[in-house]
């Protein structure tokens, strides 16, 4: 159906959502601007001083995301709703081909796609501002980036990577896969779905534009009083924050609630696949931690415009509030990007070794054991800080006793590849990358726990390798482990098995190389964030730079094989590429718009791996008839 | 003799591994881990990094060797896809292994813990509890712990000779052999004090008094770095430390108090904490 | 058009725009006070070196106008708008600073004393002095890793003719504060301002505080 054009311009999409979005920033920033100069009132005066509006700035971001939202449509349908039309589950499809991509798309496939690629954008930018930070490290005196802009580097690319990647996983994969792994057809709420990718979208924008208004110095922890003295950039980051805060928290919500509501019949709890079980210990994380950082973020925007005293000792408040109440966030915070890592490669390491996950309860007790006690160790981050001491036995302990269920993960894939028939394909050969990175993450997270150690490791490369290790080296691996299995079930066409290996092997050496020497840097007295460091750790700085440089070629390895092997090679993939027993490997690739045919009842768990006539469901799905469904 | 089993084998190679590779990290490396021996602190932190290390060997080891066998010996050897046999869990390994991982890790939390009464603990708030260490082999003046001040501002620190009348300095000198109780605070946004070499790090928050011991036992220059994000010039927010003998502090103590005498009198009375009118915001 | 090429279409637009921004941004990044060669030949192969601090920088040569600044002569006697000041080692400068600001008051009395210069002491309109009352001082000139800071006095508030704007003129208020003080070796050395002279921003140091080309800058030893 060919409408006229300036009918399909019109209609809400990505297009009008930019349109209406920097209509609304103009109407709040001039808004801002007649509230300080129009209305003028005297305490509002120390405006004028600093020449900056951070009010007009606020409430540009604001209503410009408000704009955005408008234009993409997430309006029409409460409206709809307040006029009385009856309740419906998706939006008219208008869009197919490539325009599906663009719109408001309540397919919890199409909604996963576009995070792959939104957040894939997002993780480029943040990793070039990574290079740009280790090209500035090759020298210990200043030489490229002035002082203040370096910290806006540092900044910029460790913001938008933890805001961004906390829903690395569960956006794209949790959002297309969980509805076909419980034999569902869709999320509860599937518009809510969409939201949190577009108000992702948008606070990304938000976050890049730092850039143009004074630059962020404080590092991704926006630590106060730092916060209260910046420049405006210090609005964008704050703004970037709260937003992604409620795109994690809304999306945490609709994981739980659908895996919890919406699971096929027979479907118990202890035949979800781990992966699900990944999603549902993150997505606990996901729904309560966020708000704790919206209010503090509040606070601090409340701080830098109105001049409330929240964190200011001289006007009765305190430094410490901040420190508690981000890292009461930022403790599950750090367990959101990791867990959903845990889920991938306990569900992949049995499909490579073909035998059953072992230890399948200890594995839920460790995912959510972890989930738990990450609630109880947020102190670590403050040992120094001049905490009352008496509680830092007990936060030592508490970290400590978190390595207990995340060695229960690690006994599960060491008991899944005994007596194995173990293929090393490129998803098998990122787990096994992800397996020994979070080795050192977690060992060098014990010394970091211990007080002692941590007296001098704090706040240095220790802490960062450390963090590296971990996120890198765990979920961004896990991440490609994902990539490499579950693209091909979603396009219908495979990776390119040999690129994909030249992609994990450049880049396990050069990660290893980039991040290994920062726990010598870290002990030999290299802070963090610091612009200059003592000459003669040179020579270990450019070796680590020149590393970075080959991890970044690397990601271009796969970025090569992502556009060739999709859009030229085309090897189709099949239904079940890997020999997998789970459920969404016995529907076609690339996955129907209605998914199943028919809702499949579950018999058994997927992991029936040399159990003879293991099935997950009876009966199988009816094969798609030619032209039905699209 | 009898052939080992896989279990076994993996067991006894690890076993091997281990003891080398401790053996070889306790002689080469752990002497020279940070933050060294300048102090007594810093060697409290040095013996804990060392038994650290070792555990971490022994766990590393473990996934090396496991992993490493596993690979080997496990792969699939024929290009069709067989299944390997059914094995689900096995309840007293899992068994073993929770009660050897928490068995670690309570020793390790109660091992920080010895070493954190021991004083190796880096700032501590307004409320001390853990001393430093006092042995009369490492302290040989019987006066109280020697009181300075850390001053930190946005970019450079300064320090206040509380017991010595109370007058500041740019310079940092301190004693070998003495107790040194430092109040390290701000007047602006989070600092931190951290002389790595010494094993001391102590956060400074506007409004707040964080305490912190030291005890340097050698003679030497040793840098303090800031090591909290405070602005555009945190990176050079360096500066030099002379840890000297008692005598040459006494000296400096005299000279530079009187260098500074002009000032002196300008300066307020000596507290934990300063801060500027609540709502000052210059201009 | 097939799919193909509308995504070939999309991508290589996206490329372009990200190339175009990608130099916007680094041209951003690397935006900063230019280094200028200072100082005027002295007698006896020493160094002038004349700069000013004012109370509000003005729109003619600067992105901030309500920001307090400093200014420095260069080799033609102009005003320029830089921080960065390449200095020859090991070699005597002699600086006069025109001070036109009026007084914020030091927030550490301790750095009021006159450290680091020749003497270690500063002239104030004529008058020798080591040490300043720390409630009169405007600025400082002070680069802590030589161990140098001059307190800079502040104009009276009840100054006739106070000046409003940068660049000053010598005619209107202000203090003239002369001192001397060595190079050192070749390297990049950071100098500031210690008063918390930043108005509107919390502990008066964000802002011009924080951004290099106002109160904050780089001695270019070469």
């Amino acid at each position: 159906m060919n409408r006229p054009l300036w009918r399909r311009l019109l209609g809400f999409h990505l297009g009008t959502g930019i349109v209406l979005g920097i209509g609304g920033f103009y109407l709040g920033w001039f808004g801002g601007h007649w509230i300080v100069n129009g209305l003028s009132p005297a305490s509002l005066g120390y405006f004028g001083d600093t020449g900056q509006n951070d009010i007009s700035l606020f409430l540009g971001y604001l209503l410009g995301v408000v704009g955005f939202l408008v234009g993409l449509g997430f309006a029409n349908y409460p409206l709809a709703r307040l006029r009385g039309y009856p309740p419906t589950l998706r939006e008219k499809e208008e869009h197919q081909g490539i325009g599906r991509f663009f719109v408001l798309n309540t397919d919890h496939k199409v909604v996963g796609l576009q995070y792959f690629g939104g957040i894939g954008l997002f993780f480029f930018i943040a990793g070039l501002n990574a290079m740009l930070i280790r090209f500035e490290l090759l020298r210990p005196q200043p030489n490229v980036w002035p002082a203040g802009n370096y910290l806006t580097l540092v900044t910029e690319h460790g913001t938008m990577m933890m805001g961004m990647m906390t829903s690395g996983i569960l956006g794209p994969f949790a959002n297309y896969l969980v509805p076909l792994m419980i034999g569902a057809r869709r999320m509860a709420f599937p518009r809510i779905e969409a939201l949190t990718f577009w108000l992702l979208m948008a606070a990304g924008v938000i976050l890049l534009s730092g850039y143009f208004y004074g630059g962020i110095p404080t590092g991704w922890t926006g630590y106060q009083p730092l916060n209260d003295q910046a420049n405006m950039g210090m609005d964008a980051y704050i703004m970037f924050f709260a937003l992604v805060g409620l795109s994690m928290c809304l999306l945490g919500l609709n994981m739980l609630a659908t895996v919890i509501t919406m699971r096929a019949p027979g479907m118990t709890w202890t035949r979800l696949p781990m992966f699900v079980w990944g999603v549902i210990s993150t997505a606990v994380l996901m729904l309560l931690a966020p708000p704790v950082l919206i209010s503090v973020l509040t606070m601090s925007a409340f701080d830098r415009t109105i001049q409330t005293g929240f964190f200011v000792a001289a006007q009765g408040g305190t430094s410490y509030l901040f420190e508690n109440l981000f890292w009461f966030f930022g403790h599950p915070e750090v367990y959101i990007l990791a867990l959903p890592g845990f889920g991938i490669v306990l569900e992949l390491l049995p499909v490579f070794a073909r035998k059953p996950l072992w230890g399948y309860r200890l594995a839920i007790a460790g995912f959510l054991g972890v989930s738990l006690l990450s609630w109880m160790v947020w102190q670590h981050h403050i040992f120094v800080s001049g905490i009352n001491s008496d509680l830092r036995p007990f936060y030592m302990l508490s970290t400590e006793l978190i390595s207990i269920p995340t060695g229960f993960t690690f006994l599960c894939a060491m008991g899944t590849l005994w007596r194995g028939q173990i293929r090393y394909r490129v998803p098998m050969l990122f787990c096994l990358g992800w397996v020994f990175n979070f080795l050192f993450g977690g060992l060098s997270g014990i010394f970091l726990s211990d007080v002692p150690s941590d007296v001098d490791s704090h706040g240095s490369f220790f802490s960062m390798a450390h963090f590296h290790y971990t996120i890198m080296g765990g979920l961004i691996f896990a991440f490609f482990a994902g990539v490499y299995y579950w693209l091909p079930k979603m396009t219908g066409f495979m990776l390119n098995e040999r690129l994909g290996k030249i992609h994990f092997w450049m880049m396990f050496v050069a990660f290893n190389s980039t991040f290994g020497p920062l726990f010598a840097l870290g002990f030999m007295g290299m802070a963090r964030r610091d612009v200059t460091y003592p000459s003669n750790l040179q020579g270990l700085n450019d070796w680590v730079s020149a590393s970075a440089f080959v991890l970044g070629i690397s990601m271009l390895v796969f970025l090569f094989n992502l556009v060739y092997s999709q859009l030229f090679a085309k090897e189709p993939a099949g239904a079940n590429p890997w020999d997998s027993k789970s459920l969404e490997f016995q529907l076609p690739s690339p996955v129907p718009v209605h998914d199943f045919d028919r809702i499949p009842v579950i018999v058994g768990d997927p992991y029936g791996y040399g159990e003879e006539g293991s099935a997950v469901a009876r009966p199988s799905p009816v094969p798609v008839p030619a032209g039905g469904g699209a | 003799m009898r052939r080992l089993g896989h279990f076994e084998r993996v067991m006894v190679i690890w076993l091997a591994v281990s003891a080398i590779s401790m053996t070889l990290a306790a002689v080469f490396l752990t002497p020279i881990l940070p933050p060294g021996n300048g102090g007594a602190e810093a060697s409290g932190q040095r013996f804990d990094n060392e038994v650290l290390t070792l555990v971490s060997i022994l766990v590393c080891a473990l996934i090396f060797v496991y992993f490493g066998y596993v690979l080997i010996v496990f792969r699939a050897r024929r290009a069709e896809t067989m299944d390997g046999p059914p094995i689900r869990g096995h309840a007293r390994v899992q068994l073993l292994w929770i009660v050897t991982t928490t068995a670690t890790v309570l020793f390790l939390a109660a091992f920080g813990t010895y070493e954190l009464l021991g004083g190796a603990g880096g700032g501590q708030g307004s409320k001390p509890v853990f001393k430093s260490f006092s042995s009369d082999q490492l302290v040989s003046s019987k006066d109280p712990p020697l009181q300075v001040q850390v001053i930190a501002q946005q970019w450079q620190f300064t320090y206040r000779y509380v017991s010595d009348g109370g007058f500041e300095s740019a310079q940092l000198v301190l004693p070998i052999h003495r107790q040194i109780e430092l109040h390290v605070t701000s007047l602006d946004v989070i600092h931190s004090f951290w002389i790595p070499a010494l094993g001391i790090k102590a956060d400074a928050n506007p409004g707040f008094d964080n305490i912190a011991y030291l005890t340097p036992t050698k003679v030497a220059n040793v840098r303090i770095q800031c090591a909290e994000l405070c602005g555009l010039f945190h990176g050079y927010m360096f500066d030099t430390a002379r840890i000297v003998t008692p005598s040459a502090y006494a000296a400096f103590v005299k000279s530079q108090s009187q260098f500074v005498s002009p000032v002196t009198k300008y300066l307020p009375k000596y507290s934990g904490n300063y801060l500027p009118d609540p709502a000052f915001r210059a201009g | 058009m097939s799919s193909l090429q509308k995504l070939a279409g999309i991508a290589a637009a996206l490329v372009v725009a990200g190339v175009l921004i990608g130099f916007y941004i680094v041209d951003i990044l690397m935006a900063g006070p230019k280094a200028l060669r200072a100082g005027t030949p002295g007698p006896n192969n020493s160094i002038n070196l004349t700069i000013q601090t004012v109370a509000a920088a003005g729109s003619t040569l600067t992105a901030n106008p309500s920001w307090v600044s400093y200014f420095v002569r260069d080799s033609s006697n102009t005003w320029r708008h830089t921080t960065i000041w390449t200095l020859p080692a090991h070699t005597l400068v002699h600086v006069t600073v025109y001070q036109f600001d009026g007084d914020s008051g030091l927030r550490n009395p301790f750095l009021a004393k006159v450290r680091g210069t020749v003497g270690n002491s500063m002239t104030v309109d004529g008058k020798s002095m080591n040490v300043l009352n720390p409630d009169d001082a405007s600025h400082t000139f002070a680069v802590p890793q030589l161990g140098l800071i001059v307190p800079l006095k502040g104009v009276a508030d009840d100054a006739k003719n106070q000046c409003d704007f940068g660049p000053c003129a010598l005619s209107t208020a202000h203090q003239t504060i002369t001192f001397s003080f060595y190079t050192p070796k070749k390297g990049r050395y950071r100098w500031q301002c210690f008063v918390p002279c930043a108005a509107g921003f919390l502990a008066g140091f964000g802002g011009p505080m924080q951004t290099l080309g106002y109160m904050d800058g780089f001695l270019n030893v070469v």
